[in-house]
């Protein structure tokens, strides 16, 4: 049974259709990554994973269940900025994860308990190499210093699913690289299913197991609002999906061999 | 030569810029006073500074001779006893209400109308039916206070934490927190400064609220003291009290900014371990 399923998965607001007719199946241990031009709907579809936005028409399921319409614990998510609680040093926005979970009354841990979480996020910090911050507050942190917070944050709870939401739009081209590397080693490390919106079609493929393009597959320029967006492409992308085998792909429609040249126009 | 807007004084200039219109207004008085008191020396609308020392040495530090209580100190601990009873049943109020609507959808549709319609009720305007109610004692007061102040609180807390990013709700749903954890461990902490902005602003209203009810219905208190003597033309009262009671706002609200910085760095932009400046 695949992790994530969509079948024919409609999103509309009022008469504006957004997505139509989404269909796909991705395995654990993927790494997706979704590109498309601007209001192509690939938050929306995040959001939808996410929970904090359902189906209009149509199924998802996560483990052959529907997703529930909330967020939950087996979906991590990294935004493109305030990920993080600024009224909590970087240490304390780990351990806070834990006290979610641990302590469902006061969400505080004491004694010995408090001392294992303190060291296990303390474990996690070196590995996204923030041990030396661990008593700072986000506001003391650079941008690429937050995103690797928001990132250990995500993981310490074991998340079946992790959502990335252009994480590294506003981060310097130098700091991004090194962030591309602390990703798929987090990828690989804790064999994770990763979805990742990106603007940029490199990144896209570079990061990815699995390239999604979402595009309107029909135009009316009268309604534009009429027709919504589909995955156009499902394309292999560079990377082999490493805990599991590798993945069947198959593509939503036949003219794959014109692919490069558009996917540039459409998604610049 | 340098622009105006460019230029910035230094520490020295501020300070002599600043004091600059407290000694000219100073100098006015003692110049009008002067100038009264050589037509008519029993002038009392400008006391002279002598006799502003007196009145407030009498008052200080020599019991009444009536009640054989020291009536500033007196009067000082009943005006900040109903104004500290009154601002935290407010913030308390403000705190709670702000959040449950801010954070709940259901509760903000359930009450925000009232609280809305509630905050357009002049208090004034209601002190009649506050004294019907409680009686002239220090209750009628107090609820004066507290019904100025808290929709005022309540609406502005409630903005503050619809204005928490959304992201941080959603984030801490996906880390595994349910309603009650998000709002004691994301909600609560990251409105306890803001609260106390709030109360610093709402500290104004407070004392227009206290001293209105004091010169109604006291027996003592800093507003009753200078609506008493308002009959005798005792300005030699009235303008220490006035400056007294503008001293002590003065102190509270430098106390609530001290407070808010050494408990919650990270509001101020502060980190952790730095010791925190107060000034």
């Amino acid at each position: 049974m695949s992790l994530i399923e969509l079948r024919q998965v409609w999103k509309s607001y009022g008469d504006q259709v957004v997505l139509e007719r989404v269909n796909a199946s991705v395995e654990a241990g993927e790494f997706v990554t979704v590109v498309g031009a601007s209001g192509c709907g690939k938050t929306t579809f995040l959001n939808m994973l996410l929970g904090t936005e359902a189906p209009s028409r149509g199924e998802l399921l996560l483990d052959g269940q529907p997703l529930p319409a909330e967020p939950d614990s087996r979906r991590g998510i990294v935004f493109q900025r305030y990920s993080v609680f600024p009224h909590l040093t970087a240490l304390q926005n780990v351990v806070v994860a834990r006290e979610f979970q641990m302590s469902r009354l006061l969400a505080r841990l004491v004694g010995r308990r408090r001392r294992q979480v303190r060291q296990e996020s303390l474990e996690l910090l070196s590995a996204v190499g923030l041990a030396q911050s661990a008593d700072k507050y986000p506001h003391e942190l650079s941008g690429g210093m937050q995103q690797r917070l928001a990132l250990a944050q995500s993981l310490i709870n074991k998340p079946r699913i992790l959502l990335l939401d252009e994480p590294f739009g506003a981060l310097d081209p130098g700091i991004r690289a090194d962030m591309h590397q602390l990703v798929l080693s987090l990828w690989r490390q804790h064999q994770l299913t990763i979805f990742m919106v990106t603007h940029d079609l490199k990144e896209g493929f570079y990061l990815g197991t699995r390239l999604w393009v979402f595009d309107k597959v029909r135009q009316d320029p009268h309604a534009p609002q009429a027709y919504g967006a589909r995955i156009t492409y499902d394309l292999p992308a560079g990377r082999k999906a490493e805990p599991g085998p590798a993945v069947g792909i198959s593509l939503d429609r036949g003219d794959s061999d014109k692919v490069p040249a558009k996917l540039l126009l459409q998604t610049e | 030569m340098t622009k105006l807007i460019n230029r910035r004084p230094d520490r020295l200039q501020r300070l002599v810029l600043g004091a600059l219109p407290f000694l000219l207004v100073a100098g006015l008085y003692l110049w009008g006073s002067e100038q009264r008191l050589q037509a008519n020396p029993n002038d009392k609308l400008l006391p002279a500074p002598s006799k502003i020392i007196d009145t407030m040495e009498r008052l200080a530090f020599e019991p009444s001779k009536r009640s054989g209580d020291y009536l500033l100190w007196t009067d000082t601990a009943a005006s900040l006893q109903r104004l500290a009873l009154g601002v935290s049943a407010g913030a308390l109020i403000g705190l709670v209400f702000g959040i449950v609507n801010g954070a709940i959808p259901l509760a903000h549709a359930n009450f925000s109308p009232m609280v809305t319609t509630v905050s357009l009720i002049p208090p004034m305007a209601i002190l009649p039916v506050l004294f019907i109610i409680f009686g002239l004692g220090e209750l009628a007061k107090v609820v004066l206070i507290v019904i100025g102040i808290t929709p005022v609180l309540i609406r502005d807390l409630q903005q503050r934490v619809i204005e928490i990013p959304r992201e941080q709700l959603i984030k801490a749903q996906t880390l595994g927190a349910n309603t009650w954890q998000t709002i004691a461990r994301v909600i609560l902490p990251q409105i306890m400064p803001r609260l106390l902005d709030s109360v610093r602003l709402a500290l104004g209203p407070a004392w227009l609220f206290l001293i209105a009810a004091e010169a109604i219905a006291a027996t003592e208190g800093l507003g009753y003291r200078i609506f008493l003597v308002r009959r005798y033309l005792a300005m030699d009262t009235i303008l220490p009290y006035v400056v007294w009671i503008t001293l002590l706002a003065f102190s509270l609200d430098w106390i609530l900014r001290a407070v808010s910085q050494r408990i919650w760095p990270w509001y101020h932009g502060k980190s952790r371990q730095q010791p925190v400046a107060t000034s």
